[in-house]
């Protein structure tokens, strides 16, 4: 892949592609069983299964859904865990209240569309009042309290336990649908073969275009955070803060104003997770807990404080839930629970997770 | 407990007071008991077993909670799972209103299937959180615990789904029907002392010493000698075990199963009840169990009498609970111990 110059030289992309070539001839089974697992699941995908194959597996469209389901809940997840993980990567603040913010966003947001009638600005109110409710929580109890992880903790957990009480006195027990806007109604043909006609005509796969929309956004926050952590002077700051954040304030930087932000930045984008969520699903009682909960597996599986492990960790418990979902009901949440034991079994710190 | 009364009595500067005090505070317990023993005489049957009997046993499990995170500083939130989960086994096994379902073994082998299981699970819940440190416990321990509620939510073959299982009877043995309430309540407040005495044993037994080490400084008990992993596991077996027996008590006090008797909401009930009694000694769980329970029982009709909406008693619990956290984080055991210190100092200073 590179010349012997490229050590010399050695630009950036040549190094990775380097390492990239010497990683497969230091391992070549390792990769040799990667490249067909690839190749299986793009046939898996792309081509029409024979008729064999979907008797034993079931039919095509439903694995095809499921996997469509579970990559754009993995966007959702990700929403959700990338404040969680955030907060938690330079706070040591494990926040317990985080599906609270997360359900009273999507009910702001519900609020919003209402009021104003626009599925966008309801994004903007959502965030704004989540971000708002997550400054708050820093400046009036967690800034008093720094260094006492469990404390902190368990303060977030008292929050969430009145926030959810105050959140059913107000808007009731009964789940609220957010209505999609017509603009983004309706499916989108893609160029996935999922069953082959009678006639010989192929069926094309029709995803609900909002989801995958949706999905889009979330790669393009992903994305942006991953270049604001890594390309500009607060990511730095950010950055600087997860690995030692008393050596970070000793150098004279506002540490305590990096935590409102990054406090208020993750706690909005629960809030604008809970719009996506009523969008996608409900919002309702308990939400809040499924939430919670989804966000602690992610940053389990994924890795504390690791934006890409977030991401990775979203996508393999979107993924799990719904293949579970599709072929073993009973055991669903099994599936998800047998990947985090075995993660924290092999890999304590998570799979892209920093001792 | 002989730990914490001579490093209290160092703080407070009243040599003199201590040997009386310890007296004393031994005296409280045996006449707690003795009220305990001889209550059945006076309460009633609702008394005994739902405010009293229910106590016992949440207390119980809270005080597996309580032994891990106090003398251990593992804060785990699996222990309700685990009593749960012994509830649920003993239900599968032993007899219940669903043939299709429950095994109907005898009690004998039953019990103690249902209490292997629930320590084994126990036990393998504190292999995976133990090798990390501190607050990862709590994140790892809820997501085990949702996990299982979830898994009885949706699971029909084993834990019937949604609906539960009801009509799950105390055995009759030693020619005794332990359904009976005055029955019951004696069988429940055996295991609940037994398990208290037990944890106060172990405090200070060389096991509970170290574990108490491995909390204050787990690497100078690494670099002397210690497994401090090994220490962290079985503490969480032992836990399990008083949160097994816990468990199944419940089931036989409720006559019923079902997810919300593990759901989250109880997993985090049993860490409020053990915050708010105070993590410094086992009586705290008891203690917070104590206002819980009657928090639960009266709250609703008091809140509506004072002319407020009776549906908010989360709040209340919640606010109870940040208040705790914000401004005493040891308890109501640190209150009464800060109360009773500022007393004695003030009582040491009048003479003068």
């Amino acid at each position: 892949m590179t010349t012997a110059l490229g050590h010399e030289v050695a630009p950036q992309t040549a190094q990775r592609g380097d390492r990239f070539a010497r990683w497969i001839s230091r391992r070549p089974v390792a990769a040799l069983t990667i490249a067909i697992a690839v190749i299986f699941v793009l046939w898996l995908v792309f081509a029409p299964w024979p008729e064999e194959f979907e008797n034993v597996f079931g039919r095509k469209r439903l694995f095809i859904n499921a996997l469509f389901n579970g990559i754009t809940l993995g966007g959702l997840y990700f929403l959700v865990a990338a404040g969680f993980t955030l907060i938690f990567g330079l706070m040591r603040n494990v926040n317990l209240a985080h599906g609270s913010l997360y359900l009273f966003g999507g009910y702001m947001g519900y609020e919003a569309g209402v009021w104003t009638g626009s599925w966008l600005l309801s994004y903007v109110f959502a965030f704004a009042c989540c971000a708002l409710v997550g400054a708050a929580m820093q400046v009036l109890i967690f800034r008093r309290m720094q260094g006492q992880d469990l404390r902190q903790t368990l303060v977030t957990l008292g929050l969430s336990i009145v926030f959810s009480d105050l959140m059913v006195w107000v808007w009731g027990g009964n789940a609220i649908q957010i209505d999609t806007p017509d603009y983004l109604m309706g499916p989108v043909p893609t160029p996935i073969i999922v069953a082959i006609k009678s006639s010989g005509d192929a069926v094309f796969l029709q995803y609900p275009r909002v989801r995958l929309v949706i999905f889009i956004a979330a790669v393009l926050i992903g994305v942006g955070m991953w270049l604001a952590l890594h390309r500009t002077r607060i990511g730095m700051m950010i950055r600087a803060g997860v690995d030692d954040r008393d050596m970070l304030s000793v150098l004279g930087y506002r540490v305590q104003l990096l935590f409102i932000l990054v406090f208020a930045f993750g706690a909005g984008l629960a809030g604008m997770a809970g719009i996506v969520g009523g969008t996608f699903q409900s919002i309702s009682l308990g939400e809040d807990s499924h939430f919670l909960l989804a966000s602690l597996v992610v940053v389990i599986v994924g890795g504390m404080g690791s934006i890409p492990g977030a991401a990775l960790g979203a996508l393999i418990i979107g993924l799990s839930e719904q293949f579970g979902l599709v072929y073993f009901q009973n055991y669903a949440t099994v599936a998800t629970f047998v990947i985090m034991v075995v993660v924290l079994a092999l890999r304590p710190q998570g799979l892209l997770g920093r001792r | 407990m002989a730990i914490s009364h001579t490093r209290e009595t160092r703080i407070g500067g009243v040599d003199s007071a201590a040997p009386p005090r310890w007296i004393a505070d031994h005296f409280a317990i045996l006449l707690l008991g003795l009220v305990l023993v001889l209550l059945p005489a006076v309460a009633s049957n609702f008394v005994l077993d739902q405010i009293v009997g229910w106590t016992l046993i949440l207390g119980m499990i809270a005080l597996s909670l309580m032994f891990l995170a106090g003398y251990g500083g593992m804060v785990s939130l699996v222990q309700m799972t685990v009593a749960g989960l012994a509830g649920y086994m003993i239900t599968v096994f032993g007899a219940s209103s669903l043939p299709s379902i429950s095994l109907f073994w005898p009690w004998w082998v039953a019990a103690p299937v249902a209490i292997i299981i629930a320590v084994a699970f126990g036990t393998l819940a504190g292999a995976l959180s133990a090798r990390t440190e501190g607050i990862y416990t709590i994140m790892i321990t809820l997501a085990l615990a949702s996990a299982f509620f979830y898994l009885t939510l949706q699971n029909w073959s084993i834990f019937n789904g949604f609906n539960g299982f009801t009509t799950i009877p105390a055995p009759i043995f030693l020619g005794i029907n332990w359904k009976s309430p005055v029955a019951l309540y004696y069988l429940i407040l055996f295991f609940a002392g037994l398990s208290y005495v037990t944890v106060l044993y172990i405090s200070r037994a060389p096991f509970g010493l170290a574990l108490q080490g491995t909390r204050d400084n787990p690497r100078r008990m690494e670099a002397i000698g210690f497994n401090v992993t090994a220490h962290r596991i079985a503490a969480y077996a032992f836990a399990a075990l008083i949160a097994a027996i816990g468990g199944i008590l419940l089931v036989w006090l409720n006559n019923q199963i079902s997810p919300g008797t593990a759901g989250i909401e109880a997993t985090i009930d049993l860490l409020v009840i053990a915050v708010v009694g105070g993590l410094g000694h086992p009586i705290g769980a008891f203690i917070g169990a104590l206002i819980y329970v009657i928090l639960r029982t009266f709250a609703l009709d008091s809140l509506v009498a004072v002319g407020l909406d009776g549906r908010r008693f989360q709040t209340i619990i919640g606010l109870g609970f940040l208040v705790i956290v914000l401004f005493s984080p040891d308890g109501m055991i640190g209150l009464w111990r800060r109360w009773s210190a500022r007393a004695r100092s003030q009582t040491g200073k009048s003479p003068r």
